[in-house]
């Protein structure tokens, strides 16, 4: 027995002794391991991210690190909240002056009794169905980029949450009602707002904003147009950019989504702002105005002034009865 | 006091993920969340490393900077936390994470994000040390307990260091100085603005 295990362990000692000769060479050259390892600073200058190979289930997780948040911190904390202020405040401020030294823009021979239709029962549900989801997505989305400088010290962390946390849910619910809406509108008011020729004229003349000047137009002048293509264009960024951001990994990784919050939020405050300027023609700023949009029908010495051209196609349409009252001028035009 | 920090020594890194699987059990982390992973870079080839990352627990911390409802505070360790209570799942701090740290249990239908859960560096949440309520959301304090985290604890070469960010930095120099390589502190220049020369 003894002999046995004498001769195992000298088997082992001689394996061992081999080893040890056959790895000298190895030692002896003084092998620097790191000297093609991966550097951070390297990898980070080459990709500006880190990503390798991860063994859990959560693939994404490999992103190592991606220092570019950073510029989107400052993007969000500093830019963005001078962007909005200024478009916002700006556009405010704007109106205030306009109101002050113009006022409201009055119809100038007066309302005339009758009426005429405009928009028609499903055209005012699309449009209020849009502009109320509007509102909430727009008070909630700058309780986001403002809610913490401005509210939070006002009522509270615990108060504030609670009302994030609703708006929060708010705004993505009523995302989808709000894009369909803005679907909506871009098809049924296509058809008049391709811009053209009249369109260079009305802006030339700005609109008869100013003065007792009434360029013609058709059924929506230049500036609704410019409204109508807002909506549209910048609608469907918020939307698009917006489902980015609420179906993470979906559609993106996170730079993209980075660069989508950029987009969702730059676009929502200056659609914010024109928003505004929106409401306020079609209220207080133009004597007239709401009725399109509240009974529907509008008067017609408000066509006649704003709409000329649309009010002849109209009142062609419908038949001789209108047309009698129509004054000469109006229809040289 | 003194200023926490982490610190994967990727020469020594075996990638065993005995960080990850001991951080999971420790706090009893939601299923599909990892507070901690191991990322392999350049897998298969020469040079490769295993880094083990987590909330780096950063100096001037973005998450805290661009969080909407302002959850997030500093301890006096320097260990960042953030109040569940307070967080409305909007993912902001996941944009501004430079490390992938703030992950999100999926709740309900669409866009509802739960509430954020990251590394808390072994040091739970606003609620009571040691409470039922903080262990439930946030996992075990162990630093309250006077223990460091579990995953730097308990990792088998040491590669993964926790505590104060001089100390564990001096015994980082010393290593390098004393095997002669060193592939650097990972994260410490995104995180704390400084990094540990090798």
């Amino acid at each position: 027995m003894a002999s046995i295990e004498r001769i195992i362990r000298l088997a082992f000692g001689a394996c061992a002794l081999l080893l040890l000769v056959m790895a000298a060479p190895a030692t002896a050259q003084q092998v620097n391991p790191t000297a093609s390892a991966v550097k951070e600073q390297q990898l980070l200058q080459e990709l500006n991210r880190i990503q390798g190979r991860v063994s859990i289930p959560d693939q994404r997780s490999g992103v190592l690190e991606q220092p570019q948040g950073r510029e989107w911190r400052e993007f969000r904390n500093v830019t963005l909240r001078w962007v909005g202020g200024v478009a916002i405040l700006g556009m405010i401020a704007i109106i205030v002056i306009f109101y002050l030294s113009v006022g409201m823009v009055r119809l100038e021979a007066g309302r005339s009794g009758r009426t005429i239709v405009r928009f028609n029962m499903f055209e005012r549900f699309v449009h209020w169905m849009t502009a109320s989801c509007f509102i909430v997505l727009a008070i909630s989305g700058l309780n986001i980029t403002f809610g913490r400088p401005l509210l939070l010290p006002l009522i509270g962390f615990e108060a504030f949450s609670e009302w994030s946390q609703w708006a929060k849910y708010a705004h993505n619910y009523l995302s989808f009602p709000f894009t369909i809406g803005v679907v909506l509108i871009f098809l049924m008011w296509i058809g008049g707002n391709i811009p053209n020729k009249v369109d260079v004229d009305w802006a030339r003349r700005g609109g008869g904003l100013i003065g007792h000047d009434h360029p013609p137009a058709y059924r929506f002048n230049a500036g609704q147009k410019m409204i109508y293509w807002i909506v549209v264009i910048g609608g469907g960024l918020v939307a698009i950019t917006g489902y980015a951001l609420m179906f993470p990994f979906y559609m993106t990784g996170i730079e993209a989504m980075q660069m989508a919050q950029i987009v969702h939020s730059i676009v929502a405050v200056l659609f914010v702002a024109a928003m505004i300027g929106h409401i306020y023609i079609g209220t207080i700023g133009m004597e007239g105005a709401f009725e399109a949009m509240g009974s529907g029908e509008v008067d017609v010495n408000w066509a006649r002034e704003h709409h000329s051209l649309w009010f002849d196609q109209e009142t062609a349409r419908a038949g001789p009865d209108d047309g009698q009252s129509r004054p000469a001028t109006e229809a040289a035009e | 006091m003194a200023r926490m920090k982490f610190l994967c020594d990727a020469d020594r890194c075996i990638e065993c993920n005995a960080c990850v699987t001991a951080c999971k059990n420790e706090h009893e982390v939601p299923w599909g969340i990892n507070r901690r992973r191991v990322v392999t870079i350049n897998d298969g080839k020469p040079g490769e490393r295993s880094i083990s990352m987590a909330c780096m627990h950063c100096t001037d911390a973005p998450c805290a900077a661009v969080c909407p409802v302002n959850c997030f505070y500093t301890t006096a360790d320097g260990v960042v936390l953030h109040s569940k209570d307070l967080c409305i799942g909007c993912g902001y701090c996941f944009y501004a994470c430079p490390f992938g740290a703030p992950q999100y249990p999926k709740v309900g239908n669409f866009g509802s994000r739960g509430k954020m859960d990251k590394c808390t560096y072994c040091a739970g949440g606003p609620e009571a040390d040691g409470s039922k309520e903080e262990y439930e959301k946030y996992g075990a304090n162990r630093l309250a307990e006077g223990k460091l985290p579990l995953c730097a604890e308990m990792c088998s070469t040491k590669s993964l260091l926790a505590g104060d960010g001089e100390i564990i930095a001096q015994i980082y120099k010393e290593r390098v100085l004393k095997r002669g390589y060193g592939s650097g502190a990972w994260g410490w220049k995104t995180a704390y603005r400084e990094t540990i020369e090798s």
